[in-house]
């Protein structure tokens, strides 16, 4: 028996079985896996936060994670996450920060002191930098700079940590941090990212003043619906 | 041990037959990935991973596919490996994953693929096309690896992130070249291979 492979209706069909077969197990590797997936991004996420908090990994991050976290606001399907964390017994907020970079989008949490005005550690992530370059901002040496800095003027308004060629001078007074040599983009794109987050997303929260330990930095209405959400 | 000709389908494509600097294919993605060795590295498993698959797939079903929409038919075989390992790596290696992230995707478009699917897969069988996958894919990666040595060992004073260059040359005035960090450093740093290439394997053309 010779089927004729080169007829018009089984080149048709041939395209038709072969487009399903692949679809329906591209789906079903995706559902079968997605939950595991999600699990990784949420413990990724979780040894992201402590690195910012400059704590060891360690064998169990997660464990280390909830002993550590005291309150979250991460609203659901938006950028914007607030944590509260309890280190040494002095409390961090940590902030999720989220900008563009030369190839594609950077992210990164920065941890702050009680005083929402101190760095106390930093770190980035970003999709597809170029190794090499952009990249070295997730390297401890380009992260270790912005430990101690602080994101507010003598005035006490803030004015982020810009990310400078080494030799310039910040023009408004800014602290400021060596950029990666040979990653302009990439460099200023932090620099934009820090400012952006700092300045603008999370003004309202930066701004309150700290009274009690809860996170006052968000309104009743934000906090809400998540808690009718887990009941 | 090995046939003749299974001897020369699996180590042909590492010397006389390579991949990159004899049939000039992947020549993109090497210049992407080779700024440092790790990532050249990972690049090079996961493409010789990927095209001894494709191969296999392909030569498997080589005589039902239709002449007319061959190219299709290998792409998509392609593209749903890529995909599948991917989608396994965010599952169960999310760190490599991570890493990878870009590259894997880059794997779709290496010409490498493209090119053993319709030269050897369509016409041989599916043990022959598995070996020729593994060969181009040791192949390929070899010629990564090489040009990535040079790229970080200049470029950045390191191996495998590791400083190699003492810090007393710097103190002393040695600079890293920066323009091995281009693309086009990756370029002449494969020309120079092909030279030297062609001119140890003269007698055999």
């Amino acid at each position: 028996m010779k089927l004729n492979t080169n007829s018009n209706v089984y080149t048709i069909v041939y395209a038709t079985i072969v487009v399903i077969i692949v679809a329906v197990l591209l789906a079903l590797v995706s559902q079968v896996l997605s939950p595991r997936q999600a699990a990784n991004v949420k413990l990724d996420q979780q040894k992201q936060m402590l690195v910012a908090l400059n704590q060891e990994l360690g064998a169990d991050p997660a464990a280390l994670y909830e002993s550590l976290v005291r309150d979250t606001i991460d609203r659901e399907n938006a950028k914007p996450g607030i944590f509260r964390f309890e280190v040494d017994g002095q409390t961090k907020y940590v902030l999720r920060l989220h900008g563009a970079g030369l190839w594609g989008g950077i992210g990164g949490y920065i941890a702050l002191d009680e005083d929402k005005n101190t760095i106390f550690g930093i770190n980035f992530n970003h999709e597809s930098e170029t190794p090499g370059l952009g990249a070295l901002i997730v390297e401890e040496p380009f992260r270790s700079q912005f430990i101690g800095k602080h994101i507010r003027n003598a005035e006490g308004d803030i004015v982020s940590v810009v990310v400078l060629k080494k030799g310039n001078q910040a023009e408004n007074g800014e602290e400021q941090v060596d950029a990666v040599s040979g990653a302009t983009i990439t460099s200023t794109g932090v620099s934009d990212m820090l400012k952006e987050n700092l300045c603008t997303e999370y003004a309202d929260f930066l701004n309150v003043e700290n009274g009690d330990a809860s996170l006052n930095g968000e309104n009743d209405e934000n906090v809400e619906p998540i808690k009718e959400e887990g009941e | 041990m090995l046939s003749q000709k299974t001897k020369e389908t699996l180590l042909g494509p590492l010397n006389v037959n390579n991949p990159v600097v004899v049939q000039v294919l992947g020549i993109c993605s090497a210049l992407a990935v080779t700024v440092q060795l790790k990532p050249a590295l990972v690049m090079g498993i996961a493409v010789t991973i990927i095209v001894a698959m494709a191969n296999v797939i392909v030569s498997l079903i080589r005589n039902t596919i239709p002449m007319r929409i061959r190219i299709i038919i290998q792409l998509v075989v392609v593209a749903a490996l890529v995909t599948l390992v991917s989608e396994v790596l965010k599952a169960f290696a999310y760190d490599v994953a991570m890493q990878l992230s870009v590259y894997l995707g880059l794997i779709i478009t290496n010409c490498i693929l493209m090119g053993r699917l319709e030269a050897f897969a369509m016409t041989n069988n599916a043990w022959d096309s598995f070996l020729d996958g593994l060969g181009n894919g040791f192949g390929y990666a070899i010629i990564l690896v090489i040009v990535a040595f040079f790229r970080e060992l200049l470029g950045s004073g390191a191996l495998l992130g590791y400083q190699i260059i003492p810090d007393s040359w710097y103190a002393a005035g040695y600079e890293n070249c920066g323009m091995m960090m281009m693309p086009a450093m990756a370029l002449i740093l494969v020309g120079c291979i092909i030279w030297a290439h062609r001119s140890l394997n003269k007698e055999e053309k």
